[in-house]
């Protein structure tokens, strides 16, 4: 049901679209850095690079209509919800276009097709965090609880591949020296993309308080449902 | 709950005496303590309502409440207009049945006595259910002290000290010091914060134990109201307080717990940070979020 007051209304399916063109300016950082690593396309990288600004200056814009909406709606219940979530969704997207371009900036110093298998699991790797990312900003546009605990449970996927790429590439550097460097490098994008599955996870957290009221955060370690 | 000698009001509150008043609390222990042991068996709940119904006329306005009060917390009742709120605390403390044409049905049970009771005197009620009206309303040819005393007065009591009494009761509603050099000026001379914490005083020297509260600040500016909303606070420690409200954010702000109302129904009632975070209900969401009709 709608607002009464279709001012209010409006605030917050403007605030909606905001986040809705941020998550998307994310997804294409995400898919650019990921593609531009996969084809070592320096040029795309670069471009990639290039979209963070435009990233950091969402997040500030849709900081300021929350903090706008606090102050002069005093939102309760779901809007409340909402406009928390939405504090905090931000703070993440922001951190997976960091990490985007962390991506392009190891993909520019990679200069050789070296250490194929492992760049062929990294690419696969990337491919889950991007539809995680994807699913969890579709269910938060949704409101869609059910698809955010999906994206919850992935994340376990994404950690069990970053586990086995360390060995993979230590692997490599003890039969080669040589494949230092290079290996250092994947190990760093690894890490990104492990923590980019580590912000869609929370994003997936924050829909499902968001859309039900219930805390998912660190249920395992502090005992919580 | 033993009578009300623990409450900080109390020191000068018990010079008051009158003939009636030594039964008439002897009375209220004995009902009290019978009634606790035969149907209130949580003592932390002040009042029970029990499928409370209440009309005026052909017009049903409250169509089965069953509602807890806790002891010593702030409860609030909110709704739209017309769900029946303000009838529902009205049936506390018996002033329903002043209105003509008014029927209640149902049990109001005031630490376990039935106050609907054919035996229970309704004035009785009234000063252990105290009620602050939303308009504040001092008798105008009144001073202050008269003002403070006036409940007293009315209710035939003899008064041992009534200058003791009148500062700690203008203390307790933090208004003393406003007012200590000019109270034989009338009541109706101070700001309307004023007196309407004047008319919380006259409630308060009745030593209740209940103090309903009908839309207390809207006729308030934003600063009387923060000072009633702050006496609120301080009330919860020796009383208990049901307050009716149409300012969503006021009883997210002094309550304890929050019940919504509609249509003579309540809706949901639960902990105030509940209701304001992630309510159950759809209708109380649609309320309070202002998607309502």
């Amino acid at each position: 049901m709608r607002h009464t007051d279709r001012e209010y209304e409006q605030e917050l399916q403007q605030l909606r679209d905001a986040v809705l063109l941020m998550g998307a300016r994310v997804e294409q950082m995400t898919s650019g850095a990921l593609s531009a690593f996969e084809r070592l396309d320096l040029e795309l990288a670069k471009a990639t690079i290039a979209l963070d600004e435009e990233i950091d200056r969402l997040e500030m814009d849709i900081d300021e209509r929350c903090v706008r909406v606090l102050a002069r709606r005093q939102p309760v219940a779901s809007d409340l919800r909402f406009i928390t979530t939405t504090l905090k969704i931000v703070t993440d997207l922001e951190r997976v276009g960091d990490l985007a371009v962390n991506l392009c900036e190891r993909v520019l110093e990679l200069d050789a097709e070296t250490l194929k298998p492992v760049r062929v699991s990294l690419v696969q790797m990337g491919d889950v965090v991007s539809d995680m990312l994807h699913e969890a900003l579709d269910a938060f546009i949704q409101a869609d609880a059910a698809r955010a605990e999906r994206v919850i449970l992935r994340d376990n996927v994404v950690d069990a591949t970053y586990a086995k790429i360390f060995p993979e590439l230590l692997g490599y550097m003890i039969q080669d020296t040589k494949s230092v460097a290079v290996a250092q490098k994947l190990q760093s994008i690894a890490k990104y993309l492990e923590r980019m599955a580590d912000h869609a996870t929370n994003l997936g957290e924050m829909v499902v308080y968001m859309v039900r009221g219930e805390d998912k955060r660190h249920a395992n370690k502090l005992g919580r449902s | 709950m033993t009578a009300k000698a623990d409450v900080s009001m109390s020191p000068p509150l018990l010079g008051v005496s009158s003939s009636e008043d030594e039964p008439a609390t002897r009375v209220a222990g004995e009902t009290r303590a019978t009634g606790r042991t035969a149907t209130t068996k949580d003592e932390s709940i002040k009042i029970r309502v029990e499928e409370l119904r209440a009309s005026y006329g052909d017009a049903e306005v409250l169509k089965g409440i069953t509602l807890p009060i806790q002891s010593h917390k702030v409860t609030a009742i909110i709704g739209p207009s017309g769900c029946g709120k303000s009838t529902f605390i009205r049936c506390l403390n018996r002033m329903h049945e002043v209105t003509p044409g008014a029927r209640a049905a149902g049990r109001v049970l005031l630490d376990g006595l039935d106050i609907n009771r054919e035996d229970v005197d309704p004035v009785r009620v009234r000063r252990r259910v105290g009620m602050v009206f939303q308009k504040p309303n001092p008798f105008p040819t009144m001073s202050i002290r008269d003002n403070v005393l006036a409940g007293l007065r009315l209710n035939g009591l003899r008064i041992k000290n009534p200058d003791a009494l009148v500062e700690r009761a203008l203390r307790h509603v933090a208004l003393w010091d406003e007012v200590k050099d000019v109270l034989s000026r009338a009541g109706t001379s101070l700001s309307g914060g004023q007196q309407q914490r004047l008319c919380i005083a006259r409630t308060l020297a009745l030593e209740p134990e209940v103090v309903l509260m009908d839309e207390p600040c809207s006729a308030l500016d934003p600063v009387a109201t923060a000072h009633v909303e702050e006496l609120i606070h301080e009330l919860r420690e020796s009383y208990t307080i049901v307050i009716v409200t149409h300012n969503m954010q006021q009883a997210a702000r002094v309550a304890d717990f929050t019940a919504f109302f509609y249509m003579g129904l309540l809706v949901e009632y639960d902990l105030t940070d509940v209701i304001f975070t992630r309510p159950k209900e759809r209708r109380t969401e649609d309320y309070i979020t202002g998607r309502f009709g």
